[in-house]
């Protein structure tokens, strides 16, 4: 039932490289030369335990975060700074730990933000709302409906998003972060504070994403039982530095991950 | 009885008939995408035609059985017809039956192909596959999550369609061949199986001829002038007699518009957009909508709170006369054009239900005030009583003549009579050819001369020469003391407060009547808030002594009204409790269209019921519980019991003369 399989997934190409990446606040090092690669249709899981540079490491491929030192490669061209507006061109998109939707707003408004970078036409001609304009917005919002109907959140579609349950809401986020269509999407923490039946639904939503539009995921993750499920490759930090990566299974039965983890070296299994 | 045409006495045939004589009028929308798809009877022509000869190609013939599993979505009802018309037969299942249910299902009507929503069904069909040997191909409408499965007998409806529009363009016969299979149809064809949820034992399975669901849908679509104009909205299961007769047989019938909803949770917004004429619902959906407009209500402003409770109270008063088309004098009738303005009005549009001609509420008694209520903002609101048995009509009350206590006349062409023993019984056109593969229990409700049990108990009321149903006929039991005890009786009126959702009364053969309360969760939780209790789940908030209080004085208020009638006196509630979970279909403690299962309740909640009547003021309880993912755990509670202070019994006429 899953996609790609990690075996299929070493023949991809790779989408994204990170190489050497180091990042320090002032005296404290968040990353400390990581490297690993993310290819082309798989599922990617980073996990670590608590202030293991999890979401550092998300903020520094989103260009949100520069790196000191260390090379990121993304789609063959190398870079060295970005911003995120341009890391969003370039076809990464993002879902927050902690939720960054417009809560005012309908949850078909908030998705239809994503589409903001797909605009072409300008200001006026969308005050307008006329022939071109109008066409585009109608094109806007056929796609914008697919992903409703995707997610299936059709009965939450008019409904501002302060109002809705906090499940509720980390769905829209993922329906505002595929409207952008990306090559990239980094998930961080998809299902944090879901119950069973929430993250189910989430999961489900993540396999589906991966294998019906073939995007790229990135995601940080607490439960690694979801992390197991899903993804083809984990890589795993701790105190900013990588102490594996390899498939979930190799992952699970790894010495580091168990101490880091649990802090047992002696027959404790994940 | 009216003969049927013989060009018009199939579903197929009447689908062709609307084509031609109707083929540009929309038959059926489907919202999906934000947006009302539609089709018109010529459009679906061509989809059904195009599915049914790819179901031809894949091998289904004349008398085949087929199931139909999901909800109500277009290409489920074309599957029905497509089958229909090579003269196989639809054996529609409830989407949420679980593998248990639909394995037997499936495999008692010896089902070879399968037509289902999604990949949930799927996985369903698969998992019960090896219990169903005679299936073969299983069609799926939504491909989403399917595309990695093994395709060998799984195929999408859409290429069905193609396989059957291939051959339509490449073999010039086809069209002539499939129109031919059509009109070797009959009426006295077996046209469709409806299994019922039994409240006892496994389903049956209710056969109905093309004739008897046609007679009876021309005889309801006559008594209420219904045509081609009216709209519908179809959400109930489609494995409901109700849903195939309303949704189906009804539309095909007097070639009126059906419209499938975009989700289940979107019903209400959908039926808005859509404006439905008419509508048939269970009194729970009613019962639901009043509760969250009271709930609402309550957390309103104070000025919106007078003045909704005011003119509910002008409406309680003169709405029904209005509406019956009484004498009413004119400043009531000015007044409640005002209130119709500020209340009825949006109050009605909220509901969706602002054109509605007529609404039936069928399945259960509906409590007099809901009733009252919605008849008071101005909707037509009626009873009837069905049965799958008979093609759902039985008694239906006619314009104006409407009385929340009864059920209605019988319905045209339909005869009714009360047994010796008290049972209803009827006789129509549209009586059930017989259970399929059980000809046992056939014999056991279908008498040689075409007359039908239909196991409740009741009498024609002599005020209004309408039938009124008491309970089910083997529910209906004694006190130790002879006291008559109907629990049904008494559960609908504990029912119709806001905050019981369920209700089980047990009485029969013991000293005197106790009940077990199942809250409603909005309700209370709404009065939780409002009145700082914290709770974190259902079974904290029915264990809490504020609940059991107010609880007690619903009680207390049924037992004066019971006190009132002379046959219910005796049988007032002397003790009860607050159950510590909802009861569930899934545990098998409700059936599908929701009605307890007496039996299985009181084995599982023996030890409550003991504590009922051993004096205990508590006791403890431990259930199996099996989650909507199909695993299961165990739920225990001590669980309060309180004892209820009964009135004293009115004398009676005859002791009052003696």
């Amino acid at each position: 039932m899953r996609a790609p399989t990690a075996a299929e997934a070493k023949r991809g190409e790779v989408l994204l490289a990170v190489e050497d990446v180091s990042l320090t606040f002032g005296g404290v090092r968040a990353l400390t030369n990581v490297s690993f690669d993310i290819r082309k249709g798989e599922i990617r899981a980073i996990i670590g335990p608590n202030g293991a540079g999890k979401t550092s490491m998300l903020n520094v491929v989103n260009g949100f975060y520069q790196p000191q030192s260390g090379r990121i490669t993304f789609k063959g061209q190398e870079r060295k700074s970005m911003r995120p507006y341009a890391a969003a061109q370039g076809g990464i998109a993002r879902t927050f730990q902690n939720l960054a939707l417009f809560r005012g707003m309908t949850t078909l408004d908030n998705i239809l933000a994503g589409r903001a970078l797909k605009m072409h036409r300008g200001f006026f001609w969308q005050l307008l709302r006329y022939g071109p304009a109008l066409r585009e917005e109608v094109e806007h919002r056929r796609r914008v409906e697919e992903i409703i109907d995707f997610l299936e959140i059709a009965a939450i579609r008019k409904i501002p998003v302060g109002r809705l349950p906090y499940g509720l809401q980390k769905r829209v986020e993922l329906g505002r972060a595929l409207a952008m269509e990306p090559d990239l999407l980094l998930l961080d923490e998809p299902m944090a504070g879901m119950n069973l039946e929430e993250k189910e639904d989430m999961s489900r939503f993540i396999i589906d994403v991966n294998q019906q539009y073939g995007t790229t995921v990135a995601l940080i993750e607490h439960d690694i039982g979801v992390v197991m499920d899903l993804s083809d490759r984990v890589v795993v930090l701790e105190y900013g530095r990588k102490i594996a990566d390899a498939t979930p299974d190799e992952v699970k039965r790894d010495k580091n991950v168990i101490r880091a983890y649990l802090g047992e070296p002696h027959g404790v299994s994940v | 009885m009216q003969a049927l045409d013989p060009h018009l006495d199939t579903l197929p045939k009447l689908l062709l008939h609307n084509a031609t004589a109707r083929g540009s009028r929309t038959g059926m929308r489907h919202k999906d995408f934000g947006i009302w798809q539609a089709w018109t009877w010529q459009q679906m022509l061509d989809e059904i035609r195009a599915f049914s000869i790819g179901l031809a190609e894949l091998g289904l013939k004349r008398g085949d059985k087929f199931t139909i599993i999901g909800s109500n979505r277009p290409r489920l009802y074309w599957a029905m017809c497509a089958g229909q018309a090579l003269g196989a037969v639809p054996v529609p299942v409830y989407a949420d039956a679980v593998a248990d249910e639909m394995a037997y299902v499936l495999a008692h009507a010896e089902v070879t192909l399968g037509v289902v929503e999604d990949q949930e069904q799927v996985d369903k069909v698969i998992a019960v596959s090896d219990r169903v040997p005679l299936l073969q191909q299983v069609i799926y409408d939504e491909p989403r999550g399917l595309r990695d499965y093994d395709h060998s007998r799984l195929m999408a409806f859409a290429d069905v369609q193609e396989i059957g529009r291939k051959k339509l363009a490449s073999d010039p016969a086809c069209l002539a061949q499939w129109e031919a299979s059509i009109a070797a149809g009959k009426g006295s064809d077996l046209s469709v199986i409806l299994y019922t949820s039994g409240t006892t034992g496994r389903s049956k399975g209710v056969m109905l001829t093309f004739a008897n669901t046609i007679v009876s849908a021309r005889n309801a679509n006559a008594f209420d002038r219904l045509d081609e104009n009216e709209e519908i909205i179809a959400y109930l299961p489609l494995a409901w007699v109700g849903d195939y007769i309303f949704s189906y047989v009804q539309a095909y019938a007097a070639g009126y518009c059906v419209n499938c909803p975009e989700t289940a949770e979107t019903v209400l917004q959908d039926r808005r957009e859509v404006g439905t004429t008419y509508a048939f619902a269970p009194p729970r959906v009613y019962e639901n909508l009043l509760t969250l407009t009271m709930v609402r209500m309550a957390d309103a402003g104070a000025l919106k709170r007078k003045m909704f409770d005011y003119f509910l109270k002008l409406a309680d008063r003169w709405g029904e006369k209005i509406l019956d088309g009484q004498k009413v004098p004119l400043g009531a009738r000015v007044m409640y054009a005002l209130g119709d303005f500020f209340v009825y009005g949006p109050l009605k549009n909220q509901f969706g239900l602002t054109r509605i001609r007529i609404g039936y509420t069928a399945g259960e008694a509906i409590g007099p005030e809901i009733f009252r209520f919605y008849r008071g903002i101005g909707l037509n609101l009626k009873q009837l009583y069905g049965q799958t048995e008979a093609s759902v009509y039985i008694t239906a009350q006619p314009d104006g003549e409407i009385h929340a206590d009864t059920v209605g006349k019988a319905s045209p062409d339909v005869e009714i009579k009360i047994s010796e023993q008290g049972e209803v019984m009827f006789r129509s056109p549209g009586v059930f050819s017989g259970y399929y593969k059980d000809p046992e229990r056939t014999a056991e409700v279908l008498t040689p001369d075409g007359w039908v049990h239909t196991g409740d108990a009741g009498f024609i009321d002599p005020k209004s020469g309408q039938l009124r149903i008491i309970d089910r006929a083997k529910d209906v039991g004694h006190l130790k003391d002879g006291t008559v005890f109907a629990p049904k009786y008494i559960e609908n009126k504990l029912k119709f407060y806001p905050n019981i959702r369920e209700a089980v009364a047990i009485g029969g053969g013991r000293d005197f009547g106790c009940v077990m309360i199942n809250i409603d969760l909005t309700a209370v939780g709404s009065w939780a808030e409002r009145n700082n209790v914290v709770y974190a789940s259902y079974q904290e908030l029915a264990g809490n002594a504020r609940v059991y209080d107010m609880i007690a004085r619903h009680i207390d208020e049924v037992n004066r009204s019971l006190s009132e009638e002379e046959v219910m006196a005796g049988a007032q509630i002397r003790r009860f409790l607050i159950l510590h979970k909802e009861l569930d279909a899934d545990d098998g403690e409700l059936t599908r269209t929701l009605k307890l299962r007496r039996g299985h309740i009181n084995e599982r909640y023996a030890p409550l019921i003991d504590a009922l009547y051993n004096g205990a003021t508590e006791a403890q309880i431990a259930t199996e519980v099996t989650f909507e993912d199909g695993h299961k755990g165990v739920i225990a509670a001590r669980v309060t019991i309180r004892d209820m202070k009964p009135y004293p019994v009115r004398q009676t006429k005859m002791e009052r003369a003696a």
